[in-house]
């Protein structure tokens, strides 16, 4: 038995019937994460004595005769730039180096509630900015599928985890495809909830407007069983949803009979890669097989979502950013004035790709310049918000590829931002409607897996859940594993 | 002015003391050793966000409702970006285009009665931290950063360019002291920095409609070194402009010491703050009801207990106007009123004695070591002629140096009126026979020379004596010794 590749609902049932004891599942992590690891480098520290120690703490609880919330004992890998009290959080910046933040992240501090075993900090693009993990300011993370291709990025390094099986959950962000491009790339589930549904408490911000943490799992109801833990009103987030959560896991039965499902044919025009199309094509063939009724439909403003996103989102981020500046914490590059600290720190401490867009960001905030670029954007969000709105009148879900490609090369597109911006083409409207959506693999391209998103309206996370488990079950996916 | 008429507009930040920040709750109070009301999210940390403290909102109301301003029904927050060491993230959660509140007023008194200044809009902010330097600024090896008050509550309060001379931006300033201090919202101390103004000034030729170039006059600490930054800055305006020069839009400072403005930064070095809304915050709506329900709980404010005091006590509008400066002392007044029965009395000895040694010993009035009750009971002392006048300003400061009561301060320094006949009539011979020349010339109608007697008299039995039985045995002892 290969505990590593169990999903976690499999795992939990095991730890309860005492079959498999804590200690020994997260031993199989670190063993797989000692095999692979050095390939793949999904992490950026791992935890192991913490773990082992958190592991022991269940076990004696479930000795005691104590009733285990569904999560107990299960490792979970966290994206760096969620914060874990007394663990470096770098956010994979050279600029945040030692950075010990002194309190847990809302989610975190609901996944401890759990008694979750926590293996490690993942690797991501610097800031979460990027889309193949390639622009960590310390080392790229490998596609487990073929390592000499990108794991897809930000959340690049969770993805990979999990895929092999270094990890059996992982928490990502996605604030503009960051968790469902990678899921894609890497033949896991990964889902965007709505925005507000997940505190961000605690989460680094690169574009708070449009930043969600989300669930990276092996399969549908991983995902549903993670987003169970850590949805629901925060206080210390004041954009978060005071509803009430439903359990997720109650939407999983694999039934689509009457489903009306909309393509937008902005999503499947050109740009599209011919083998992601057949992926398409072939889970279109599933659904309908299942009784869904697919159409195509049209989002007539989705074509403007990469620039309305390169304004808002860099815009955001100039400001956020702002905090990084040698004066308390992380880098300091000293000078003899303030002024020059700042740059120094500032230029040592940030990747290309961060300085490109808190240029971008700045330039877009100007006077003079903020009603032409920042506030169009978000005249263009709104636009965007209200093409969704229509698009849910007519249809339950929208259906699209994740990305326009299977996982590409590493540096095949660092050399050409633009490149590599297309390949969030797909994901970039949903956080600019606030709106959930679920990535899950629908088929290969030759060895890579691809996957297709399910977008649906604000809080129908359920619904996705349920259109995603369906294909699960029908696609037959689920067993399939890198070769590593 | 020689032709010119200078046009004054005030930004006045007022500190609030609600008990935790504005965003957080760490305490706002001031005065805690360096750094020890900070947490996470005061100290902009990566990761945390900011929970809008709904008491500045409703404090923010209350000043706004004072001010005679509209409240808006949607308002929001944003972010005004600029780096300072003392600002931790790097920039400040303010309110840019949808302020809290706009088209508000107050009313000051001129030379020239009554006159109504704009209130442009009140918007709520977070303040900075403080910079702690070893020497000056320019010297220092490094500076230190204590962030007690970063994020702690303010309002920012802008007046439209109404004023025409420092002396009505001075009335103007305190005014509005006045009434938000009365709203209980705020301290209001300039010197602790809980109240903070900077003035924006330009001049033109009289009559002329236009406005000129304004400058902006930074660190003014009390109102009366903002009287004397303007009235520079008002003539220095007048002189670039005599000798045919331009007035340069910039940010000057006040160098109290030097009496002068001096150029801190112009128009192009001035920031950009590129401001946009601030997306951890959702926007502020803010429901009819709640306005209305501020609204009836708004304390009397100074113009109504000003007009009250001179309709119910019958005091002179100066009077009215000084015990209705804080709501302390009016409250002080009444109190001591209410015991005592004769305002213009207890008027005069607030505005006299009381505030004098308030003022020599720099002691608030509520911390007053005379309270109300006594001052009462020693203005009664000198109605039932147990003490002179003269005698209670002698008593009046014991008790305000020992706290004492003054029936105790006049037993123990014996300091009861002597009104009894027989005792003074000795000393009134006494000094008669000592002072030959002046009874003669009292004799001849000098009445002064009365006074310098009844003066003898005093100092021979320390001022006990009751001045009109002295003056009565002194005349009637006069008159025997013709006989």
């Amino acid at each position: 038995m290969d505990l590593c590749f169990l999903p976690a609902h499999e795992l939990g049932r095991l730890l309860r019937e005492k079959k498999v004891s804590a200690v020994e599942l997260a031993g199989a992590v670190y063993s797989r994460i000692d095999a692979v690891e050095s390939r793949v480098k999904a992490y950026l520290l791992t935890l192991k004595e913490e773990a082992l120690n958190q592991a022991r703490a269940v076990d004696a609880a479930l000795a005691s005769g104590e009733e285990l919330l569904p999560l107990a004992g299960i490792p979970l890998a966290v994206k760096d730039n969620i914060c874990l009290r007394g663990v470096e959080t770098t956010c994979a910046s050279k600029i945040l180096k030692g950075f010990i933040p002194p309190y847990d992240a809302t989610v975190i501090e609901r996944l401890k509630e759990q008694r979750v075993v926590f293996t490690g900090k993942t690797n991501m693009d610097e800031f979460a900015m990027g889309s193949s993990t390639e622009n960590s300011g310390f080392y790229p993370t490998a596609n487990p599928w073929d390592l000499e291709r990108v794991p897809g990025g930000s959340s690049g390094g969770s993805a990979a985890a999990v895929a092999a099986g270094e990890a059996v959950l992982a928490l990502g962000s996605d604030t503009g495809g960051s968790i469902r491009q990678p899921a894609s790339f890497c033949g896991v589930v990964g889902l965007k909830p709505t925005y507000g549904l997940v505190s961000r408490y605690g989460l680094v911000a690169f574009a708070s407007s449009l930043d969600q943490i989300g669930p990276i799992t092996r399969d549908v109801r991983d995902c549903a069983l993670l987003l169970n833990a850590i949805a629901g009103h925060d206080p210390r987030d004041s954009t978060s949803a005071p509803q009430e959560v439903p359990d997720y896991t109650e939407f999983l039965v694999p039934d689509v009979r009457g489903f009306r499902i909309g393509i937008p044919r902005e999503y499947v025009g050109e740009g599209i890669a011919p083998e992601v199309r057949a992926v398409l094509n072939r889970v279109v063939e599933l659904l309908e097989g299942m009784g869904a009724e697919v159409e195509e439909t049209s989002l007539p403003h989705v074509r403007y979502s990469l620039p309305a996103y390169y304004l808002i989102a860099p815009a955001e981020a100039s400001s956020n950013l702002a905090r990084y500046d040698g004066v308390r914490y992380g880098l300091r590059v000293p000078a003899e004035d303030v002024v020059t600290m700042y740059k120094r720190t500032r230029s040592q401490g940030f990747g290309a790709e961060v300085k490109r867009r808190i240029m971008l960001g700045t330039y877009a905030l100007s006077a003079g310049y903020y009603d032409a670029y920042y506030l169009k954007a978000l005249k263009v969000r709104t636009l965007i918000r209200r093409d969704f709105d229509e698009a849910f009148k007519r249809f339950d879900l929208i259906l699209s590829p994740t990305a326009p490609t299977p996982a590409f090369k590493i540096g095949e597109k660092v050399a050409d931002p633009l490149a590599m911006y297309l390949s969030d083409i797909f994901t970039l409207a949903v956080n600019l409607a606030g709106v959930p959506a679920i990535s899950v693999p629908g088929g290969f391209a030759g060895h890579l897996p691809v996957g297709v998103q399910f977008i649906g309206p604000p809080f129908a996370e359920g619904q996705l859940f349920r259109a995603a488990y369906a294909l699960e079950q029908e696609a037959g996916l689920a067993a399939k594993r890198p070769a590593l | 002015m020689k032709g010119y008429e200078a046009v004054i507009g005030l930004e006045i930040h007022v500190e609030l003391k609600t008990a935790s920040k504005i965003f957080c709750s760490s305490s706002a109070h001031f005065g805690a050793e360096p750094n020890a009301n900070i947490c996470p999210v005061c100290l902009g940390l990566p990761g945390v966000l900011p929970v809008l403290n709904k008491r500045v909102v409703e404090y923010g109301i209350r000043a706004a409702l004072a001010l005679n301003c509209e409240v808006a029904r949607f308002s929001k927050f944003d972010r005004k970006n600029y780096y300072y060491p003392d600002l931790p993230k790097n920039y400040q959660i303010s309110q840019y285009d949808l302020p809290l509140a706009q088209h508000g007023y107050l009313e000051i008194d001129t030379g020239n009665g009554r006159k109504r200044i704009g209130i442009t809009r009140v918007h709520m902010e977070e303040d900075a931290g403080k910079l702690v330097h070893q020497g000056t600024v320019t010297t220092t090896p490094y500076s230190l950063v204590d962030y007690n008050r970063t994020g702690v509550p303010l309002l920012e309060i802008v007046s439209e360019p109404d004023m025409r001379s420092p002396e009505e931006a001075r009335a103007y300033a305190e005014k509005l002291r006045s009434i938000i201090q009365f709203t209980g919202i705020s301290d209001c101390k300039m010197e602790e920095g809980s109240l903070r103004v900077d003035a924006n000034v330009s001049v033109r030729p009289a009559g002329s409609q236009g406005f000129g170039v304004k400058t902006e006059i930074k660190n003014v600490n009390s109102f009366r070194a903002l009287a004397r930054a303007l009235a520079y800055e008002i003539e220095r305006q007048i002189s670039v402009l005599e000798e045919g020069g331009r007035i340069v839009q910039e940010t000057r400072t006040w160098d109290e010491g030097k009496g002068v403005t001096l150029s801190l930064r112009s128009k192009e070095e001035a920031h950009d703050y590129r401001y946009f809304p601030e997306p951890d915050l959702p926007p502020l709506v803010i429901s009819r009801e709640w306005v209305e329900e501020i609204r009836r709980t708004l304390p009397e404010l100074p113009d109504a207990r000003r007009e009250r005091y001179m309709k119910e006590y019958g005091l002179p509008a100066y009077d009215a106007g000084v015990l209705t400066t804080t709501r302390e002392i009016g409250d002080y007044f009444e109190s001591c009123v209410r015991l005592y029965p004769r305002p213009k009395t207890v008027s005069n000895w607030v505005m006299g004695e009381l505030a004098r040694l308030l003022n020599a010993t720099n002691t608030e009035i509520t911390a007053s070591p005379v309270k109300p009750e006594q001052l009462a009971t020693l203005l009664k002392l000198i109605d039932d002629g147990t003490i002179s006048g003269k005698i209670a300003k002698t008593v009046f400061e014991e008790m305000f140096n020992t706290g004492k009561d003054p029936q105790a301060v006049v037993e123990e320094q014996g300091l009861v009126q002597i009104t009894d006949a027989a005792a003074l009539k000795a000393v009134v011979e006494k000094v008669i026979a000592a002072n030959p020349k002046v009874v003669a010339d009292f004799k001849q109608g000098k009445d002064k020379a009365l006074g310098f007697l009844v003066g003898q008299v005093m100092k021979e039995t320390r001022g006990k004596a009751n001045p009109q039985l002295v003056n009565r045995l002194l005349k009637e002892s006069i008159a025997n010794s013709d006989n």
